[in-house]
């Protein structure tokens, strides 16, 4: 079986249709493919908004009093900003990676619920829609319309009619409560498509790690959205059928917000991570030109990771009064997660050791990653240690660490993720010297802004302040924290150029570009809609190395 | 071998003496400069910590660089893949096992520090202090010692043989604060309906600073802490002096008809009138106060009119209320407060 023959002839591109014609295809299609590219767009679009609201913060914090933007609209910024970048960002572009990935890469035709596939996506699109029809929609209020002001973990009892008058704190309930059921529809679809789709020959213990980690991260989603769901709707309750759940001038609790928002918010972390995992364990190796070291102790590790994160949650809350009992059982937990983490790092580590390493532009992110993922973890250590965090927590250095998982390990990742598919997705080689120079433009970006903003954090500097006093030794960090957002956006506006540039002007890329080992590379790019002309059989984790090195395949040693 | 352990030595305490010296002064509100008990146990769990994880970061970082350089893709490469190599038992034994040690010696550690804050007695002889968080001021109340105040907590300072710590009961009277003056103690929340307690002791004099740290609404920025140690005698003076009753006189007698005919009263009290309203800072001894507006401004008179006028200036969404008073009667009030002293 010759590469070849599986993928079929390049088909060849016909009259195009009307522009209508076209876009109402996406609309309505159900391929896992094209839902993947809209799930991808859509976060992009996302991505930039919360960019540009992270921008408008950083401006204003730029000096001791500044008066760039009111209270009332910085609040509003960094409400929409953590909603927007954790919801209709992260979320939504993993999900667009798995929906384009692994029906490819487990032999598979397409997703096991195609019209699932598609109401989920339209779910989690209308979600985002709502969140920012607030800004014109609800009571219009000065600065920026009736968007949310509650923070993005909206705690009690802040959220009750008393404190959140108008629709504000509706349009957040809402658009959470909805691209909720977006999320658990795709989580179900993931998993049964995992269990249920696979060619002839991949087992379980044959699946590309990608496959392992996503269906991880699909459990997750099902055990950690529900409860987020389920508190949106008692805060629906509250707030307009006479509840008391968490109305605490009615007695109600505010604490059991932070509970139900926490075992949502903790095990959501290794949602959006557990993919970037994903992707480094699919680059690594084939940029190291060696297979994945420990295939077996990487899947348990991760599903460990899943189970110990269901634990932790109440980690953000060390300073809420918990009993000291509660307290030490929550460092234990959140400590003993460290130990899968670092294995994965070891693993990742020891791919690379004895291989040949490429930089090409997706291993470059991916190194990146490895480096910022280690200090993220350190970081994380610290304030596991509960009394230390009693001085960390909501200060900026939490708001630093929590920025280096999501930015410098699970951004640089996606960066990664996005140069390395691009060409299966769009048929055509990105630019590598502008892919180099938006690596190289965000990583200073990125470490002038992160690095310097732990020492406010250790000075005293809490987060969601709009301004602060000067005589604290504030003034100077922030200021370089600012700067370094500019060099993030420069990097930012150069990767979308090149996308929109390649996707128009970019060589050809053929197949398999990157001398790959998984099904994806054995089929055109883009691949057909049927994505196999004849569904593959495998006898081992690397099937196109099998077929490469015939003297030598993987199937002997797996 | 020797001459570069010196130098290491050398260099060691010149930073350790740089850091020494530089703690209070980086920042006044510097984590790593407690003088309190508790944020002193904090410090030192916090350098072991630190310690324990820069070994980490140096071991593994060293190794990625290593990694990085010495396994790049050579130029003179002959196109052939490297070995393949598809785990260790061993390997993978040991970066399992080590992890579990450290995790049970950072977990051991942090358990003994918990304990120590979280489950210490209360002494008998302990200040209490009872903290409401408001939007967006605190409220102090000395339930024994018979004072209420606002924003500027006096406490004694705490003598190691014979401690006189202080203790706080932390409420909130709307949405979720967070008590938090790094120098003398970690962050414990205000949460409605949910009592919690924090106590700190400390060892100098002097002004601390702070500020809440629990998102609580619009102006959570300006919510300022000053806690002022006092010593025992300075402090005993002072609550002598907050225990009197306001003092009026006959030529402001006019700004406090107009504070009292105007919603002033509705919020604020003035002890000894009939001033007696408990939404915002009780006004008995305002002029005892280095700042208003829970730190936000110090407390001089043209600030003080300027606050009266238009709160929103100072503190734009405040939950103060600009009364619209004309410019003489603006006066008059300005002139009535500053008699309570």
């Amino acid at each position: 079986m010759s590469i070849e023959s599986v993928a079929g002839p390049i088909p060849q591109t016909a009259m195009r249709p009307p522009l209508v014609e076209q876009l109402h295809s996406w609309v309505i299609t159900v391929d896992h493919k094209r839902l993947g590219i809209l799930y991808i767009l859509y976060a992009l679009v996302f991505l930039l908004v919360g960019g540009l609201e992270a921008t408008i913060m950083r401006i204003q914090l730029i000096r001791p009093h500044n008066d760039f933007v009111s209270p009332q609209v910085f609040n509003r910024m960094f409400t929409m900003h953590g909603t927007t970048m954790i919801f209709f960002v992260v979320m939504p572009v993993m999900f667009g990676f798995a929906n384009y990935l692994i029906p490819l890469m487990i032999g598979a035709r397409d997703m096991a619920f195609p019209r699932l596939n598609a109401f989920s996506f339209w779910m989690t699109a209308f979600g985002g829609l709502l969140l920012y029809f607030s800004l014109v929609g609800g009571d219009g209020l000065y600065g920026a319309g009736s968007a949310p002001d509650v923070g993005w973990f909206a705690y009690a009892p802040l959220t009750s009619k008393t404190f959140s008058q108008g629709h504000s704190t509706d349009f957040w309930t809402l658009s959470l409560l909805i691209s909720g059921f977006g999320s658990v529809g795709t989580a179900i679809n993931i998993i049964a498509t995992i269990l249920c789709s696979r060619c002839d020959g991949m087992t379980l213990s044959k699946m590309p790690l990608l496959a392992w980690l996503n269906l991880t991260m699909g459990g997750l989603v099902i055990l950690a959205v529900s409860p987020l769901t389920a508190a949106q709707l008692m805060l629906l309750i509250d707030r307009y059928l006479g509840g008391h759940f968490f109305d605490t001038q009615a007695g109600g609790s505010a604490v059991l917000w932070m509970h139900f928002f926490w075992v949502f918010g903790h095990p959501e972390v290794y949602v959006l991570v557990i993919p970037a995992f994903a992707f480094a364990s699919e680059i690594i190796p084939v940029f190291s030109r060696k297979a994945i070291f420990g295939y077996p102790v990487m899947v348990a590790a991760t599903i460990c990771i899943g189970f110990i994160g269901m634990s932790v949650w109440a980690h953000h809350m060390f300073t809420v009064g918990m009993s000291s009992n509660a307290n030490t059982f929550f460092v234990l937990s959140t400590m003993a997660i460290a130990v899968p983490t670092g294995i994965k790092i070891f693993n990742w580590l020891a791919t690379m050791w004895g291989g040949q390493i490429h930089f090409e532009t997706p291993m470059l992110f991916c190194i990146a990653f490895l480096f910022q993922f280690l200090i993220a973890g350190l970081t994380g250590i610290m304030q596991a240690a509960a009394p230390f965090d009693w001085q960390l927590t909501a200060s900026y250095f939490v708001v630093a660490h929590f920025h280096y998982v999501i930015v410098g390990g699970i951004l640089f990742t996606l960066f990664g993720a996005f140069y390395y598919w691009f060409p299966k997705m769009s048929g055509r080689m990105y630019n590598e010297a502008l892919g180099r120079l938006h690596f190289w433009l965000f990583i200073i970006g990125f470490h002038l802004t992160f690095d310097f903003m732990h020492i406010p954090g250790v000075l005293g500097m809490p987060r969601r302040i709009y301004t602060y006093e000067p005589g604290r030794g504030w003034d100077i960090w922030n200021l370089i924290v600012t700067i370094g957002v500019f060099f993030q956006a420069a990097g930012v506006l150069i990767f979308i150029g090149n996308l929109v540039w390649s996707y128009f002007r970019g060589k050809l890329a053929g197949s398999d570009p990157w001398d790959g080992w998984t099904l994806e590379w054995s089929t055109t790019s883009p691949p057909p809609t049927y994505n196999f002309r004849a569904i593959p059989a495998v006898k081992s984790r690397r099937p196109l190395w099998d077929l490469k090195h015939p003297e030598d395949p993987d199937w002997h040693y797996e | 071998m020797r001459g570069s352990r010196t130098i290491v030595t050398v260099c060691w305490s010149a930073v350790g003496a740089f850091a020494e010296t530089a703690r209070p002064f980086l920042s006044p509100t510097n984590i790593f400069a407690p003088v309190s008990t508790p944020a002193q146990s904090i410090f030192d769990l916090s350098v072991f910590v630190l310690e324990v994880t820069a070994l980490i970061f140096v071991l593994v970082f060293g190794l990625l660089v290593y990694a990085v350089v010495k396994f790049r893709k050579r130029r003179t490469g002959d196109g052939q893949e490297p070995a393949q190599v598809y785990g260790s038992s061993q390997l993978e034994l040991a970066w399992t096992v080590i992890p579990v040690l450290i995790v049970v010696v950072l977990f051991l550690a942090s358990a003994r520090v918990i304990a120590s804050i979280q489950n210490a007695a209360q002494p008998s002889n302990a200040i209490e202090v009872t903290v409401i968080g408001h939007q967006f001021w605190w409220e102090y109340r000395y339930p024994s010692l018979g004072v209420v105040t606002a924003n500027e907590l006096h406490i004694p300072v705490s003598d190691p043989v014979h401690p006189t710590p202080t203790y706080l009961t932390l409420l909130s009277a709307d949405t979720d604060h967070s008590f938090w003056v790094p120098r003398l103690a970690g962050k414990t929340d205000l949460i409605p309906n949910h009592p919690n307690s924090m106590w700190m002791d400390p060892h100098e004099t002097g002004l601390f600073l702070g500020q809440c740290a629990q998102y609580c609404g619009t102006q959570h920025a300006m919510m300022l802490l000053r806690v002022y140690v006092q010593t025992r005698d300075e402090f005993d003076r002072w609550i002598h002096q907050q225990r009197q009753r306001a003092q009026v006189t006959d030529t402001v007698s006019e700004g406090q008809k107009i504070f009292q005919r105007t919603a002033c009263i509705t919020c604020h009290a003035v002890g000894g009138t009939v001033a007696n309203g408990r939404f915002g800072p009780d006004l008995t001894h305002l002029m005892s106060r280095d700042t208003i507006a829970s730190g936000a401004a110090p407390n001089t008179p043209a600030n003080l009119r300027h606050w009266i006028q238009d709160p929103d200036a100072i503190k734009p969404g405040s939950k103060m209320p600009a009364m619209g008073l004309s410019d003489p009667e603006l006066n008059s009030v300005t002139a009535y407060l500053e008699t309570l002293r």
